[in-house]
């Protein structure tokens, strides 16, 4: 079997697993209690949060727990919105933002805000001329992905942040769920960044783990209110077992973060080499580094994406179509359709996503079995040109 | 020393099935259950099954619950997006001065928006009157939030009578029954109850996830918004491994097992409330003892000692309880739980511990809580005397 859906989500590593196990049994607290259960479990919080800090060269008090990406996008927006209200009630992101920060932002406008979507160009890109136009005197918050989940698109965060040193007072928000550990730190910890989103599950820590980072001074309200946990920002029991197994995942995953994401990277081109060689392949993503090292997107024109990876999974490889949020819905890819792809190339899209356990033999084998599958695809392909 | 744990109103330790469980989908069941292919699939089972167990445990349908990352995401949802989505037909809600905090802290952001709240008041063993829900019921109440019990005092609101109070009011139902559910039979349908939340570290369940039950019809938007998960009642990837432990710490607690534990519990009341006056104890109990209440919680006042000195004096003899709730996070705070039962005056206020017990906690273990209050008590009365 092949796993090749990592950006869906991964396999929890085994010492992830057995911290998990190991402090369910011996630390199982509630840290906001004040007896020695209690207070076992708030230190092995505060480690876990120091660790964190330290593996991203950031500061104790500014990284904050929640229970996963969907609610940090959707803390770091609404926080934002209710925050600034005062100072103003448009915010800007990018047309081709997971459905976590998109369905927020109409979310918003339900609620009067304004929305501007910024538009990408056909590397799925955004320009950072449009943001500047943009920008109005009441824009409170712009949010911009790392890595875009569908197509691997690394969004040109340093201009962005460039640009936006000249709006001090405006929230900037990263969507890294996608991006961490695959060698763009530097660009996703610039220096005017103020939100970044992480997903634990995205990085074999458990699910129902995430965090954000909050820079020291930027203040969003927050989205669950209650016993007042994370320094009243985030109320509810923290789950500290998963937590501290969520700090050893992202310290395995960012120890020799290079070799890694160069292996990933030889991988994805291997694979992209050799299916840009057929005539009915059309690639998405890109051999450069302007494109993140573990996802690639192409299409099979006149075959339907489900077509595609339900033959894969005959052949014991586990792909998707574009993302695991949409896949069911048979809708085409909202990526896609911003790069203003046709609706009949872009439902022929599927996406291989990689981590750093997937080997070249893998990527052999699924090369193989695309050899294999390619004359049943061609023939699909006839069908529905007629 | 083996620690004494008394504090399970604040959480528990998994159970070793659970977490066998939780290892174990995590190992095998990791696809992502929104994926087309085979182990989406399976984890799509995992979730679906879980989603029966927990269903049949309050007499719902399956598609009334809804997963969620614990009891402080459902009364937050339960309360703001109902406020949200019903804002035409009225901006009145009605709550009880003895809520969590989770239930407590939207009300008040609410508030902030410019909806009216009704805080209902508490009688001295912690429970509500319903004529006093009834005189607050007005045209315009959309929803009541009312706790089925109440985690500092263990008192048992009147949820039935609630519920058929209710039914022919335009004003939805929900009950935070995080501290109730795994005591208490508890029975939507019998007693008309439209939301319900809860959580699984209650009962000896993983961290960090629960599920609110919604009665069909109960359209209210999603607190997290992005993917179609929960069909659409609640964005972000399953947490498969954990709702398959949650489900399984619900399996464990059968009817009958609600009902020894409730009987085992008022046991250690009485063995605690007994032992204490034999050794000439000066205390209360806050709440009422006779009553069928939450058995796993006893809160006592403990005249002339501190809830901080008691707290920490049990700490260093190796036994946990509480001051209170867990929550306000590590701070010492007065109960607003007990400020409600006996007034802010009230010495008990700042006299106060709870002792909550759990699915472990043995006669031997309250024997020697009561050994240890007894010996600080007494030590504390002669350094006094002393001076």
């Amino acid at each position: 079997m092949i796993y090749f859906d990592n950006s869906a989500t991964t396999m929890a590593d085994p010492e992830v697993i057995s911290t998990y196990d190991a402090v369910s049994k011996q630390i199982w607290g509630n840290p906001s209690s004040l007896h020695n259960f209690g207070e076992q479990a708030f230190n092995l919080l505060e480690q876990s949060r120091q660790q964190i800090a330290d593996l991203l060269g950031v500061s104790l008090s500014e990284i904050l727990f929640t229970s996963g990406g969907t609610e940090g996008d959707n803390w770091i927006l609404k926080g934002t919105a209710l925050e600034k209200r005062q100072f103003g009630n448009h915010l800007i992101t990018t047309a081709v933002e997971h459905p976590a920060i998109h369905n927020s932002m109409e979310q918003l406008k339900d609620l009067g805000f304004e929305v501007t979507y910024l538009p990408v160009d056909e590397h799925g890109r955004i320009n950072v001329a449009d943001l500047k136009a943009a920008l109005r005197p009441t824009t409170i918050l712009v949010s911009v992905m790392a890595v875009n989940n569908e197509i691997g698109t690394i969004q040109p965060l340093k201009e962005v942040g460039d640009l936006l040193k000249d709006y001090p007072k405006v929230h900037f928000h990263v969507d890294a769920v996608q991006g961490i550990g695959k060698g763009i730190s530097d660009l996703i910890f610039n220096d005017r960044v103020d939100f970044i989103t992480f997903s634990g599950h995205k990085f074999h820590a458990p699910r129902g783990t995430g965090f954000i980072y909050a820079k020291r001074g930027k203040r969003i309200a927050p989205l669950l209110s209650g016993g007042g946990q994370e320094r009243n920002l985030r109320s509810g029991t923290e789950n500290v077992p998963a937590i501290a197994a969520m700090a050893k995942g992202l310290r395995l995953l960012l120890t020799d973060e290079d070799k890694k994401v160069a292996q990933q990277r030889a991988i994805r081109d291997h694979i992209l080499d050799h299916v840009k060689n057929y005539p009915l392949v059309t690639l998405f993503s890109e051999e450069n580094e302007s494109f993140a090292p573990h996802i690639l997107c192409f299409a099979i024109r006149g075959v339907r994406g489900e077509t595609i990876v339900h033959a894969f999974e005959e052949q014991g490889i586990f792909i998707s179509t574009t993302s695991a949020c949409s896949s069911k819905k048979h809708m085409a890819s909202s990526t896609l359709s911003a790069m203003r792809i046709p609706e009949a190339i872009s439902t022929s899209a599927i996406r291989v996503s990689l981590d750093e356990h997937n080997t070249m033999a893998e990527a052999d084998e699924f090369n193989a079995a695309f050899d294999k599958l390619y004359d049943q695809f061609k023939k699909l392909s006839n069908e529905t040109a007629k | 020393m083996k620690e004494i744990y008394l504090d399970n109103a604040a959480t528990t330790p998994m159970s070793e099935a659970v977490l066998t469980e939780m290892t174990d989908k995590m190992r095998n069941v990791y696809g992502n259950a929104s994926t087309l292919y085979g182990l989406g699939r399976e984890s799509h089972t995992v979730l679906e099954q879980s989603r029966h167990i927990i269903a049949q445990s309050i007499n719902a349908t399956d598609d009334e619950i809804v997963f969620t990352s614990g009891g402080t995401e459902g009364d937050n949802t339960a309360i703001i997006q109902t406020a949200i989505a019903r804002k035409k037909e009225g901006m009145h809600l009605i709550t009880t001065a003895v809520e969590h905090q989770a239930v407590l802290q939207p009300m008040l952001y609410l508030e902030s928006l410019g909806y009216e709240v009704t805080y209902l008041p508490v009688d001295a063993t912690g429970h509500i009157s319903l004529d006093d829900l009834k005189n607050a019921l007005r045209d315009d109440t959309i929803l009541v939030s009312i706790m089925s019990g109440n985690n500092e005092v263990g008192s048992v609101m009147p949820i039935h009578e609630i519920g058929e109070l209710l039914k022919d009011h335009q004003a939805w139902f929900h009950t935070d029954a995080v501290q109730a559910y795994g005591l208490l039979d508890i029975d939507v349908q019998r007693d008309h109850i439209d939301m319900l939340s809860t959580s699984a570290h209650k009962i000896n369940g993983p961290k960090m996830v629960g599920f609110l039950y919604k009665r069909e019809g109960v359209n209210i938007p999603s607190l997290l918004k992005g993917g179609e998960q929960e069909e659409k009642r609640r964005a972000g990837t399953e947490n498969v491994p954990a709702i398959a432990g949650f489900a399984k710490a619900v399996e464990e607690i059968t009817s009958a097992e609600k009902a020894a534990r409730q009987e085992k519990y008022a046991g250690f009341k009485q063995q605690i409330v007994e032992g204490l006056k034999a050794n000439d104890i000066a205390f209360e109990v806050n709440g009422d003892l006779d009553r069928s209440e939450l058995q796993h919680v006893l809160n006592i006042w403990i005249k002339g000692i501190s809830t901080y000195v008691m707290q920490t004096n049990l700490d260093l003899a190796g036994i946990a309880i509480s001051g209170g709730s867990a929550c306000t996070a590590g701070s010492i705070e007065p109960s607003h739980v007990l400020t409600a039962m006996y007034g802010d005056d009230s010495p008990r206020i700042a006299e106060s511990i709870r002792i909550s017990f759990g699915r472990g906690t043995t006669a031997e273990e309250i024997d020697q809580l009561i050994a240890s209050i007894t010996a600080i008590v007494n030590r504390l009365k002669k350094r006094s005397e002393v001076k």
